[in-house]
């Protein structure tokens, strides 16, 4: 179970990484990367150029495709499919705010309130990932289902009518609408935020939250001059690790949305295993890649990480 | 007011044991509904109570073939990426060597994309290597995405590790095999444990990539993928239930050997 | 021991008690902290001095009983609006926020806007002008030792509480903080409460002294008061060192009571002895090491007439520098130790040899024999 709350990649080098002690044997690191590096390159990296080529070929299945650095494909992939790339990112995002709103209050609870309950609640945050996230994501489904009392609620409070208005969902529905989608998301990617916040929480020495409170911080203050900053190591993976799988995530908008709320995961997974396009759907996919990649970058120097303790 | 009081002291634990509500309900979901007896093809609404599905839970062609399958990937996936990850998680730590920066990027990047990304690309190697897609595809796939992780978990816990506590086995006449087996080994187990545990749920639970890899062979999500589109069988409920049950069942068990361990030593 | 005129900054302590469960941390317990005073609270680990501080800081909710600061009940007040600071053990600095803002912390919290000046001086006050914008990691741990005690006194509290301040400083750090603590309290005038486990450290610095033992206080008093009179086997076994003989009373002459211990009589002024003497009784002798001359057998006629003495035989003997330390095996103790300082050494005095004891009756205390004679001394090792 360590790793799962251990899992915050590795961001920022830390000192031990540095520095690794000399030893013996010059050749031993070599052997022992070795196979495991090259099962990376050659099907994590060299994929990647695979897929680089592809998507400036020309051609058809029936007469094979050929590299013509036809670039024009990434401009026809973008202006036919811009929606869902936006839609993409905004449901993402959305999730991925609502799963550090709601997990945050949880990771705390873990760290700081739950005491001998501890260990019983971490495996109930947990457990949920041996249980096949498919069959969790059609028991939504069933939640959310037209008929259903979470409906009900929603309708006899009027809460529909203001979502529809904004366009969250469409008249008495909350199945095949971005509601859906994104409360799907939440609830997927929702142990990804929790685990690393609880990490970092928990990290943090309970005497400074004495300290602050000695030196006239009343506990919200606390909680923003304090505990806040310390836990922003958390923060950070916990966003990553949600918004990443998210961005890319075309499970929940099949099972959960409907055509008006295709990611373009659901683009991607089509056009390539379907409509067998695979000059447009590579190049869709190197320019998810791409937006990622430059989104974290962008993001992780904002946060400025490295410069917490 | 005491009522008021006491709910601004408790509000993040309300907040917090609501959002573990929302964490589990869909379990809860699963297995109220794994005693349903649906009319029609699909298990979304409550019609009456029935044990029939536990009774037969292999009652529905394909399934527990599909089961078997993705316990014997996930098997072999986890043994390969355990031992592949391993090895790579005490060069980094243990070893110093040209090339590292480039080392540690190429095993965190699998885990910073998206996995449509890398299922599209890996796919697009077989096609072009004319692979046959199946068994194969899908287990090189598998032991490559758990692989990342599996370093991750190992390293974490080989770098707590003391130094000096090989070098007081090698200062008690431990070759360097020796110091291995009876002193590293043992030490890191826990973290390679953790590593192992975390690549079998990831590649039991794998449906991306394996959508995209598997060619026309069914894995336990695929075969919920399919019938999400041709209709639920109770028996998917079935399954679900007794996973979350294991899952649970295997941690409490862990837990109390661990904290039995612990207290004869104290 | 300090008085003030009106006793308005005074902290008291009524009936305070703590427990957890079925264990009681803290039994019931009246004190008071002078106003001004360096107050230390002495005992082992788990003796519920951390637990007192605590109650005073308003970290820890005592079960019964109340805390005043000079007129004010503040027993109910959190720890956010009590004129209360605190150096935590291992000083709990914040590790995102540099040296200055950690400074400024408290008083950015009570709405003070300009605190460029307040901090500066008080950084020049522990002599920490220059590191003003380093974070806590990159000072070293007499700095950060520094840093706490700064943070807390700039909000001028009414009283400084300081939980094992110096704990994590290796010896010569800590006997430099030491004095560097106590010429820090004579400049500011705040009362300290200082909890710590080492006797030294508390003697140093304290005025008052109050020694914990098992949730209750076994004695208070100065220093010198506490190490001279001891009134039970804890205090005299926790605080230095003390060779304690049976004893059983046989008669009282004017002030002195004469007792029978082994074969001899030893004398007792009856004022230096807390436990009740009725003839019969048994009582014990304490008398510490430094205070008993050592001379050999063969010139035991130049030992003076009104002297306590005891016959023996060393066991041991240590040179350690200033002194010599022996370890006298004698029939009515078995392990009698004797610091004598290195002034004119006689060679006859080697193990094995025969020698006589004797001090002076002022020197000697008297203890209820009811209690563990070895009580407190495993404790005393932690120094």
């Amino acid at each position: 179970m360590a790793t799962l709350t251990e899992a915050p990649p590795p961001l920022a080098p830390t000192a031990a990484e540095k520095k690794p002690p000399r030893k013996r044997g010059r050749w031993t690191p070599y052997w022992l990367l070795l196979p495991g590096l090259l099962w990376l390159l050659v099907f994590f990296a060299l994929p990647m150029i695979y897929q680089a080529s592809t998507s400036v070929q020309t051609g058809s299945l029936e007469e094979g495709y050929k590299v013509t650095w036809h670039f024009a494909t990434y401009w026809d992939a973008l202006s036919e499919y811009w929606p869902q790339f936006l839609r993409s990112v905004l449901y993402a995002a959305s999730a991925t705010v609502l799963c550090l709103v709601l997990g945050y209050p949880l990771a705390y609870l873990i760290a700081f309130r739950a005491g001998r309950w501890r260990n019983l609640i971490m495996i109930l945050v947990i457990a949920p990932f041996f249980t096949s996230f498919l069959i969790r994501t059609l028991a939504w489904k069933t939640i959310l289902a037209d008929s259903g009392p979470v409906v009900g609620v929603l309708n006899t409070l009027h809460v529909l009518d203001v979502t529809s208005w904004l366009g969250w969902t469409a008249g008495d529905r909350v199945l095949a609408t971005p509601l859906a989608v994104v409360c799907g998301l939440t609830y997927n990617f929702l142990p990804f935020m929790v685990l690393p916040l609880y990490t970092s929480l928990e990290r943090i020495d309970g005497r400074l939250h004495e300290a602050a409170g000695d030196l006239y911080a009343r506990p919200i203050t606390t909680f923003r001059k304090v505990t806040f900053p310390l836990s922003m190591p958390g923060v950070v993976s916990g966003t990553l690790l949600t918004f990443i799988p998210a961005a890319g995530d075309y499970v929940n908008a099949e099972l959960l949305g409907s055509t008006d709320t295709r990611m373009i995961g659901n683009v991607i997974q089509t056009q390539f295993l379907r409509v067998l396009d695979y000059p447009t759907a590579a190049a869709l996919s190197f320019i998810l890649m791409a937006a990622i990649l430059f989104m974290v970058t962008f993001y992780i120097r904002r946060s400025g990480t490295e410069d917490l303790v | 007011m005491p009522f008021v009081n006491w709910f601004r002291r408790n509000l993040v634990v309300i907040a917090g044991l609501l959002t573990l509500g929302y964490l589990l309900l869909p379990n809860v979901v699963v297995t109220v509904f794994s005693f349903n007896k649906p009319k029609g093809r699909f298990n979304y609404q409550w019609q009456q109570f029935s044990t029939e599905a536990w009774k037969d839970p292999c009652g529905v062609a394909g399934m527990c073939g599909s089961l078997s399958l993705s316990l014997q990937i996930a098997f072999w996936a986890t043994l390969g990426a355990t031992v592949l990850g391993t090895m790579i998680a005490f060069a980094l730590v243990r070893y110093r060597f040209r090339a590292r920066g480039a080392v540690n990027s190429l095993i965190f990047l699998p885990m910073a994309m998206p996995e449509v990304v890398m299922a599209a690309s890996l796919l697009t190697l077989f096609l072009n290597l004319g692979a046959q897609l199946g068994f194969w595809t899908v287990l090189i796939a598998h032991i490559m995405f758990c692989l990342s992780f599996v370093v991750t978990a190992v390293k974490a816990r080989v770098m707590s590790m003391d130094p000096r506590l090989e070098q007081a086995a090698q200062d008690l006449y431990a070759g360097p095999a020796q110091t291995f087996l009876r002193v590293t080994l043992p030490i890191a187990a826990p973290g390679i444990a953790a590593g192992a545990l975390l690549a079998f749920a990831l590649s039991f639970d794998d449906f991306i990539i394996t959508n995209f890899n598997a060619g026309s062979t069914v894995t336990f999500p695929m075969f919920v993928w399919g019938s999400a589109q041709r209709g639920t069988p109770v028996q998917i409920n079935v399954i679900g239930t007794a996973m979350f049950l294991v899952a649970v069942l295997f941690v409490l068990t862990s837990m109390v050997i661990s904290n039995r361990r612990n207290r004869q030593k104290a | 021991m300090k008085t003030t005129d009106n006793g308005s900054g005074d902290v008291r302590l009524s009936g305070i008690s703590k427990t957890y469960g079925s264990f009681t941390a803290v039994h019931p317990l009246d004190l008071t902290v002078p106003q001004g005073s360096f107050f230390a609270l002495l005992g082992a680990s788990g003796c519920g001095k951390t637990t007192t501080l605590r109650m005073i800081a308003g970290l820890e909710e005592p079960s019964a009983g109340t805390v005043h600061l000079g007129d004010q009940d503040v027993t109910a007040l959190p720890p956010y609006k009590r004129p209360v600071n605190t150096v935590f053990q291992s000083y709990a600095l914040f590790p995102h926020l540099d040296i200055f803002e950690n400074v400024a912390f408290g008083l950015r919290r009570r709405g003070i806007k300009s605190v460029k000046k307040q901090v500066e001086d008080m950084l020049e006050l522990v002599q920490l002008g220059e590191q003003a914008r380093k974070k806590p990691h990159q000072l070293s741990g007499g700095q950060q030792q520094r840093v706490a005690v700064a943070r807390a006194l700039i909000n001028h509290p009414k009283v400084l509480l300081l939980d094992e301040p110096l704990g994590a400083l290796d010896l010569k750090l800590r006997r430099q903080m030491q004095l560097e603590l106590k010429r820090i309290q004579t400049e500011v005038g705040i009362t300290f409460v200082h909890v710590t486990h080492d006797q030294e450290e508390a003697m140093t610095m304290a005025d008052t002294v109050a020694v914990m033992n098992a949730g209750r206080v076994e004695q208070l008093g100065s220093p010198a008061d506490l190490y001279e009179n001891p009134q039970t086997t804890f205090v005299a076994n926790f605080l230095g060192t003390s060779n304690l003989i049976e004893a059983e009373v046989d008669t009282k002459s004017g002030d002195d009571i004469v007792l029978k211990a082994g074969g001899g009589k030893l004398v007792l002024p009856e004022a230096r002895c807390s436990a009740p003497t009725t003839a019969g009784g048994k009582v014990l002798v304490g008398v510490r090491p430094e205070k008993i001359s050592l001379v050999h057998a063969d010139a035991a006629g130049e030992i003076p007439e009104n002297r306590n003495r005891i016959t023996g035989r060393i066991a041991h003997s240590s040179f350690i520098g200033v002194s010599t330390q022996y370890v006298i095996d004698s029939q009515v103790c078995p392990e009698f130790e004797v610091y004598a300082q290195n002034i004119e050494r006689d060679a006859r005095l080697v193990p094995g040899a025969d020698v006589v004891l004797h001090w002076s009756p002022a020197h000697t205390f008297g203890l209820d024999a009811a209690q563990d004679i070895d009580a407190g001394i495993q404790e005393e090792a932690a120094v």
